[in-house]
């Protein structure tokens, strides 16, 4: 691999055989300038970090993709299961359809999306960047299990080049590629995206069929205003049918915690969404409980599901924990990123009430928010700017009488 | 050339590439979305303001020394509306579907940026022959985005071309349907036509680096 990189130095090819060496080994290369900081949290830490802490979830959805499809066609025969841990989830049979079906999604993803990133690193001559590594990752896990290769292969394309590539790459995105990509899939190819048969692998086959299983998840049924037949601990646990890696918020929980206390995502917006997204949820049962909707209305099975439920339920846990906090993207400024993680769930959990279609509001509402984020940071450093002009003022208008005085003003104008 | 002088040859082939109305001027943006969900609107569009270009450029060329300076713009204005209100009667009176489908863009040709600033920039200070191959040369400029536009999403989003299926029936799962190809639902939506657009524009301002604004 050295010899390669030596062989290609100053080439047109020398950016790939570059990132294939840096990957694998330490570069052998030094700063050459003057001052620089050494700190051990580099791009490829942080990614790493990241994926480490999707790696739980990965597995779980591995073996939930299986365990979703033996379920359904249980429910289907008239033999509705119940879950136990050891003998009927954790087992070879469940692990292979996540082997056959999650896998391929991953690999595609990442394939398809390194290549973009060689093709235009080669092009334009710059190093490649570690940007896709997570993206890569998170790809395959918010797209339903039986997404076809082709699809995902075609929005990773698309996501790579319009979400990140014509900003200028790695760290000058405005939106966040995974969820350009899942955008793209939704407003392409909405059959394979929404409805109540591609979130269990097998039903969209199957379906019209004498052997048809449902595929429907809880966000589905609940527009319908159908009865939801999951327990809070299977919500909570991840047993539930969505995509891929969306179901288990215990998993992602824990991942987010993994991505506080290393400091790589902010507490501040992760705690801010969820607030946004419960008081959405207490206004709409409010609405429910005052009587201002009835049973009939098309909103009442979600408006009236119980606020804190909609956490675990859906894409929110993962958006919140994985997509929201993307540094790229998100707000930089503190105060911002209060504000703009309200938002988040404010509007996620407002989406999937009000739009039936798009139970999955989450991702448009992170988009959204991406977009408004410099706008955000823009009035909170003016703000800011604002405050201490006004401290400014004052402190040399006062008059300076008393020693104590003119001390306090001088702590305050520090 | 024999036909056309060097200069007057310009005035066509300069807003076809280096000086084209929507992709370096960015005018006309509008209908440029909204109607190139099929080619076959595209190109009636791209007529229909070729036409209306072509002779309203000729008109306000032939008054431009008889407008009072304070009112041109509604004299424009009136000049574009009349043309318009014949390209949407004929539409309306030869190829009624079409016009369902152009439903109110036609109308809008009034409002699209490109005519008024043709008219403006260039009728009102040249010649008729020169102001008639101007308003050709940027309507044609206009059209030709319009048509790649159209073309690309047609094909992609409905798997047609002018109707015609290329790509085998969806429903029936003939052709690329068979192997699994599905029609991409994002290019019939207007945003799709954006990033169409801007790809255009990405790979024209890539190829003459000139272009690119400083900014």
């Amino acid at each position: 691999m050295h010899e390669l990189k030596m062989k290609y130095q100053g080439k047109k090819m020398a950016p790939a055989f570059n990132a294939f060496h840096t990957f694998l080994f330490t570069p052998n290369e030094t700063t050459h300038g003057g001052t620089h900081v050494k700190a051990a949290d580099d791009l490829k830490r942080t990614m790493n970090t990241v994926i480490m802490a999707l790696i739980p979830v990965l597995l779980f959805s591995m073996f939930n993709a299986g365990y979703q499809h033996y379920a359904a066609i249980d429910a289907a025969n008239g033999t509705p299961r119940s879950l136990s841990f050891f003998e009927n989830f954790l087992t070879w049979d469940n692990f292979w359809i996540g082997i056959i079906k999650v896998l391929p999604l991953v690999v595609v993803s990442y394939g398809v999306g390194l290549i973009v990133e060689f093709i235009f690193a080669v092009i334009k001559g710059h190093e490649v960047e570690e940007g896709y590594l997570v993206t890569g990752m998170l790809v395959p896990l918010i797209v339903p299990v039986d997404t076809p290769l082709w699809m995902l292969a075609v929005a990773v394309v698309f996501g790579v080049v319009i979400g990140k590539e014509v900003f200028g790459g790695t760290g000058m995105n405005i939106l966040n590629p995974a969820l350009t990509i899942r955008a793209f899939l939704f407003f392409a190819y909405p059959t394979w995206m929404s409805g109540d048969k591609v979130w269990v692998h097998g039903a969209v086959e199957r379906a019209g069929g004498p052997d048809a299983i449902s595929g429907e998840t809880i966000l589905g049924s609940l527009a319908q205003n159908a009865e939801v037949s999951y327990s809070v601990s299977d919500m909570f646990f991840g047993f539930i049918p969505g995509s891929v890696g969306e179901t288990s918020t215990l998993l992602i929980l824990i991942g987010g915690l993994f991505l506080i206390f290393s400091k790589i995502a902010s507490w501040r917006i992760m705690l801010s969404a969820v607030i946004g997204s419960l008081v959405m949820g207490l206004i709409f049962n409010q609405v429910v409980e005052m009587g201002w909707i009835t049973e009939t209305s098309k909103f009442y099975g979600l408006m009236s599901f119980e606020f804190w439920k909609h956490l675990i339920v859906g894409g929110l846990a993962f958006g919140i924990v994985y997509m929201a906090t993307d540094p790229v993207t998100g707000s930089q400024t503190n105060r911002g990123k209060w504000i703009y993680g309200f938002f988040i769930g404010f509007i996620s959990v407002m989406i999937r009430v009000f739009n039936p279609a798009y139970p999955e509001g989450v991702f448009l509402a992170i988009l959204l928010m991406n977009v408004f984020a410099p706008t955000i940071d823009h009035y909170v450093v003016q703000a800011n700017v604002k405050r201490r002009m006004k401290r400014f003022k004052n402190a040399v208008v006062l008059p300076k009488d008393t020693d104590g005085k003119a001390e306090e003003l001088k702590v305050e104008t520090v | 050339m024999a036909l056309l002088s060097k200069k007057d040859a310009n005035l066509i082939k300069d807003p076809l590439a280096d000086n084209n109305p929507i992709t370096i001027q960015v005018l006309g943006i509008c209908s440029a979305l909204a109607i190139t969900a099929e080619l076959k609107a595209s190109v009636v569009m791209a007529i229909a303001v070729m036409f209306v270009l072509g002779v309203g450029n000729v008109v306000i060329s032939a008054m431009r020394n008889i407008i009072p300076s304070k009112i041109r713009i509604i004299v424009q204005l009136i000049v574009v509306a009349t043309l318009v209100i014949v390209v949407d009667q004929v539409l309306k009176a030869f190829a009624y579907p079409l016009s369902k489908t152009l439903s109110v863009f036609v109308g809008l040709i009034i409002t699209n940026c490109i005519i008024m600033g043709r008219f403006e920039a260039f009728a009102l200070g040249n010649g008729l022959w020169r102001s008639f191959l101007d308003g050709i040369g940027n309507s044609l400029g206009y059209g030709i985005i319009l048509v790649i536009v159209g073309f690309f999403r047609e094909l992609l989003g409905s798997g047609t071309l002018f109707g015609f299926p290329v790509l085998g029936d969806p429903i029936e799962k003939t052709g690329l349907y068979s192997i699994g190809y599905e029609n991409n639902g994002f290019m019939i939506i207007p945003p799709a036509a954006l990033i169409v657009v801007g790809i255009i524009i990405w790979v024209q301002r890539s190829r003459n680096p000139a272009l690119v604004e400083e900014n």
